[in-house]
């Protein structure tokens, strides 16, 4: 099942060129660019790892790109998304955020039912691949 | 008048023949227009006095810039030249003033994409603790990139007395950007010329490294004339005749002094001197003040300067 979560999601994987052009959209707007990666890409684990630190300050795509290539070497078969934010007074918060790189099996989540106080049903959800323990998934 | 930096010869030879056979052939001139590298080398040649050998060596490397874009439109590829430079000269001979200015010619044509400068010394590379070097200098060059690094003072990042310093990481990681990412960034070191020697020296892998070793000559008499009077222009000062005499008497006798720092003493001789004016005109109390007496500064403005007294006083006194 593949993931959707963020821009793009329903979209091909981008390429490394359209990234590029994404980062420079962002770059143009003021917006800083920032790396996050999980193995745990459940919908309500909104934090994922950082990868460094969000890079302020730059002028150019290239100085992200080899840090994205840098944690796709490190963390080959895990989620990695690059996040846009923007430190606009009022704003403060992400423009965009979208998937760099995942895992080439995705084997989904499992809908979890629970039976609980007077026959109500609840549901939750399960990555199958959480079954294993941290850094062996996927 | 200005003459134009790139002569092209075979184009009125074209322009001649009109043969339908004759070989694909590109205009220089028209590269030329469409990149404002003639624009920019102008007011290099207009904004800066002197560095001849300098200003010589950005021709140069205009001209292979350029002559690589017109081979690349024949499919010829000899990939990105290295343009990673060494500014050498004493304080004062406009090094800083280049490297932006080399950013500029840069991305004039189009070698670097973004044509910003980030200018950094030690401090801003070197980290205080074990493994704080990396990171940092790591983000300063993401900052730079598609752009110039330009590094004032670069021999204080290798400090041979002490054997733990971090400054040989930041070495490292800055060598190895330089050599993989070239096309992302270029990376100017400045320093005094002794000194740089001696940083190579111990780093033989910087230096050869580096295609572009510039000296920084130091700047004649009448060319420190020349940027004191471009400087007042650019604040919109003027000095009368007697007020040149007297610059002119000053330079000779400041550069016997020690501590001489070429352009920098200039400019705060000329600071100063705005200070005894401003301070002249307000003792005064003249009722109506002209705007010629607000921009004329006048010679004994400069004539109180204490390298007058010193001179007349013998040599005895220093600074």
């Amino acid at each position: 099942m593949r993931l959707t979560q963020g821009t793009f999601s329903f979209l091909p994987d981008l390429s490394d060129e359209q990234i590029r052009a994404q980062i420079e959209y962002c770059l143009t707007n003021g917006w800083a660019v920032s790396l996050e990666h999980t193995d745990d890409p459940h919908p309500r684990n909104t934090y994922w790892e950082m990868y460094g630190n969000p890079m302020f300050d730059l002028k150019d795509a290239a100085g992200i790109m080899a840090e994205l290539q840098a944690c796709r070497k490190t963390f080959p078969r895990h989620y990695i998304k690059l996040n846009a934010f923007d430190s606009t007074r009022g704003v403060e918060s992400l423009r965009l955020s979208f998937i760099a790189q995942r895992p080439a099996q995705e084997p989904g989540f499992m809908l979890l039912r629970e039976e609980s106080k007077g026959r109500t049903q609840r549901y939750t959800l399960r990555a199958y691949a959480t079954d294993r323990p941290e850094g062996q998934r996927y | 008048m200005i003459q134009p930096y790139f002569q092209a010869p075979e184009a009125e030879d074209a322009k001649q023949a009109p043969d339908p056979h004759a070989e694909p052939s590109v205009e220089i001139e028209a590269v030329l227009r469409e990149s404002r590298v003639e624009e920019v080398l102008e007011r290099l040649e207009r904004e800066l006095v002197g560095l001849r050998p300098v200003k010589t060596r950005i021709k140069e490397i205009a001209a292979l810039l350029l002559v690589d874009k017109l081979r690349r439109q024949f499919g010829l590829n000899a990939g990105p030249p290295s343009l990673h430079m060494c500014f050498t000269g004493n304080p004062g001979t406009g090094k800083t003033t280049v490297a932006l200015r080399m950013a500029e010619i840069l991305h004039a044509l189009g070698y670097s994409r973004k044509g910003h400068l980030v200018a950094v010394t030690r401090d801003d590379l070197v980290g205080q603790y074990i493994g704080h070097t990396a990171p940092k200098t790591r983000e300063v060059l993401k900052r730079a990139m598609g752009g110039v690094l330009f590094i004032d003072e670069a021999y204080y990042l290798y400090k041979p007395e002490n054997e733990r310093d971090y400054g040989q990481e930041a070495i490292e990681i800055l060598l190895q950007v330089m050599e993989n990412q070239r096309d992302d960034l270029v990376v100017i070191l400045a320093g005094y010329k002794d000194r740089m020697q001696r940083f190579f020296e111990s780093n033989p892998g910087m230096s050869s490294r580096i295609a572009h070793h510039i000296d920084f000559p130091d700047y004649a008499e009448d060319e420190l004339l020349a940027i004191a009077e471009l400087m007042l222009t650019e604040m919109q000062y003027r000095l009368d005749e007697k007020a040149k005499r007297t610059l002119v008497e000053y330079i000779a006798l400041r550069r016997q002094q020690p501590h001489f720092a070429n352009a920098r003493s200039i400019r705060n001789a000329l600071d100063r001197a705005r200070l005894r004016h401003a301070n002249r005109l307000f003792a005064s109390r003249k009722g109506a003040l002209t705007r010629e007496d607000l921009i004329t500064i006048a010679a004994e403005d400069i004539r109180a300067s204490r390298v007058f007294q010193n001179a007349r006083g013998g040599k005895s006194h220093e600074s």
